[in-house]
């Protein structure tokens, strides 16, 4: 047995982690898995970065921000494996919420309606809204400003966009010091339980397969245990089955529950699982069946044109200066090769192609691959736009001109 | 050289007493406690420090970095203190659960002093806790290894000797601890709606 140490943050989205741990697919596949709990993304950043720990459960924007050196000491991180997709929500309070359609089935399936009603929302509200997010360099931050800009919303200029981290939001809710947040589960479920605030968005009607978490390494150490991670992988994809299989949704919902892991209550874990959300409290849940993806779609696969399309949104927010060697950087975090590596004979279906473009499947469609039938979901972006990775200068300039 | 303003930006008031103490000793006296709630940014930025230290564990610490990288009412930029010479002192920071942030431009000479003292406070600060968990720990049991003894005492008639061998040799034969074995006789004997 190898020992290896991965840190995580307490939410749903380390599922695939605590099922390889708990349910012994990691220690099947020769690891001896050791997790480690951490409260913040800059401790967890810094396990991984200084060594103390061997991988890590990372928001994918982190990922890439760190070895761009755009996040503290910069250190070549590689994430050649995705552990979640989707799975995020806005949720608002119920003062600012009242400006938004009251159909919340509605609210949530149409993203552009809602955007709008989003953006005369703020002007309505009594101060900019002060809105919560846990990362400059989160997927969710990421999505919300996507959302916003399409209603014609800056982000930075009519919001306060204000970072906490997942557990505190409910509290500073509570407290009045924000008006809403964007967070992964289970946090929107444990605000709308708590009666502080109701869900204005999801994430997966924004960008139906939008990138969440990585498992990510130091590519040095990486490149120098070959083997040791192919065994990580394997044991992580068995984990990932089966946390996406229905037959195990309560169970995991129980394992994610305890106190070392999420520690909050499996009732409030288990409805991103089965992907019925309670919008607002005592009423009929909402039904988004991709609310959070595991396994299926090959949705572990880490396409490199995720990786730049994160980049094309790092450029659109200022947050870096374009140049090609950024671009190639930020392409390279995102590791196909190693995945092909090492899951190639593991019987799991297996993407013929690194880069696809982006938001361009409207309905499930069959592509290629080496081994067994593969089958992508509708990944669309809510407004339809398409990402092509070898085009995004063009991407961007169509984006502003808006 | 003008004196270093540090802050210590911390929830558990106890630790961060411990490590002002400390640098009081040392000399730094421009130290100010900030705990990490509400509008604690608002506040540091006011403060302009030079330092700040903060426990690795808070989950502000995002929170924290945030600022750092839009603050315009800081003067210089702030970044996390890394000495890549010394690989060693970083790993003993994480270890001990210390994470420092230091204006751009401060020798490493001045700084390394400080981190150094926070380690060994925060070392010791959490070796402090162990014990005090362990004494509460051993505090606990021995008051319920005396309880299983009184119900021994009174229900069989022993002495206080003779019911303490006897937990005692329960205990070796079962392969488990006293205190375990108290803490059955004593729920076995409320149920049996025995001697409390």
């Amino acid at each position: 047995m190898t020992p290896i140490n991965i840190a995580f943050l307490p939410l749903t989205d380390s599922a695939v982690l605590i099922a390889a741990k708990e349910k012994g697919f990691a220690a099947d596949a020769g690891i001896d898995l050791k997790l480690v709990r951490s409260t913040s993304w800059a401790t967890l950043r810094d396990r991984l970065v200084y060594g103390q720990v061997h991988a890590a459960h990372i928001l994918a924007p982190l990922a890439i921000a760190v070895t761009l050196g755009l996040s503290q000491h910069p250190a070549a991180l590689a994430a050649p494996f995705k552990l979640s997709i989707n799975g995020n929500a806005l949720t608002m309070s119920p003062a600012f919420a009242a400006a938004l359609d009251p159909d919340l089935h509605r609210r949530i399936e149409d993203p552009v309606a809602a955007a709008h009603d989003f953006a005369t929302a703020i002007g309505l509200h009594h101060r900019k809204p002060i809105v919560g997010i846990v990362h400059r360099f989160s997927s969710h931050a990421l999505m919300l400003r996507y959302w916003l800009a399409f209603a014609g919303v800056d982000p930075d200029r009519d919001l306060s966009l204000r970072v906490l981290p997942p557990s505190l939001m409910v509290e500073a809710m509570r407290a009045g010091e924000i008006d809403g947040f964007i967070a992964g589960a289970p946090w929107a479920s444990v605000a709308v339980a708590e009666g502080v605030g109701e869900l204005a968005a999801v994430s997966a009607r924004i960008w139906q397969r939008g990138v969440e978490k990585v498992l990510a390494f130091r590519k040095d150490w990486m490149e120098a245990e070959a083997g040791t991670v192919d065994k990580v992988l394997q044991g992580l994809s068995q984990a990932a089955i089966w946390c996406d299989a229905t037959e195990n949704q309560e169970e995991l919902a129980e394992l994610l529950s305890r106190p070392a892991y999420v520690g909050q209550p499996a009732d409030v874990i288990l409805p991103q699982l089965t992907g019925h959300l309670v919008a607002r409290l005592g009423e009929l849940p909402v039904t988004v069946p991709d609310a959070i993806l595991f396994h299926r779609e090959a949705a572990a696969f880490p396409w490199r044109s995720q990786a730049l399309w994160i980049y094309s949104q790092f450029v659109r927010w200022k947050m870096i200066e374009p140049s090609a060697k950024a671009e190639r950087l930020a392409a390279d975090v995102f590791r196909s090769d190693v995945y092909r590596r090492a899951l190639g004979n593991a019987g799991v279906p297996m993407p013929g192609a690194s880069m696809k473009v982006e938001g361009a499947l409207a309905a499930p469609t069959a592509v290629g691959s080496h081994r067994g039938a593969l089958t992508l979901g509708p990944d669309r972006f809510f407004d339809g736009r398409e990402f092509d990775p070898h085009h995004i200068a063009d991407y961007l300039a169509h984006l502003s001109a808006r | 050289m003008a004196q270093l303003r540090i802050v210590i930006i911390d929830d558990s008031g106890l630790r961060a007493t411990v490590l002002e103490e400390g640098l009081r000793e040392a000399g730094y006296d421009d130290i100010q406690l900030v705990p990490p709630r509400g509008a604690f940014v608002a506040r540091l930025e006011r403060i302009a420090p030079d330092v700040v230290l903060m426990d690795l564990g808070s989950p502000s610490r995002d929170t924290l970095e945030e600022m750092l990288v839009v603050s315009r009412a800081l003067a210089k930029p702030i970044a996390m203190f890394v000495d890549q010479s010394d690989e060693d002192m970083i790993g003993a920071a994480i270890d001990a659960g210390v994470s420092a942030y230091v204006v751009d431009g401060l020798r490493k000479d001045r700084v390394k002093p400080i981190l150094d003292l926070a380690i060994r406070r925060f070392n010791a600060f959490s070796r402090m806790q162990t014990e005090l968990d362990e004494a509460k720990t051993a505090l606990a049991e021995r008051k319920t290894i005396d309880r299983a003894k009184a119900i021994l005492m009174e229900s069989r008639k022993l002495g206080e000797a003779e019911a303490y061998a006897l937990l005692r040799s329960a205990a070796m034969n079962q392969g488990r601890r006293i205190a375990d074995v108290a803490e059955a006789l004593i729920t076995a004997s409320s149920l049996l709606g025995g001697a409390q």
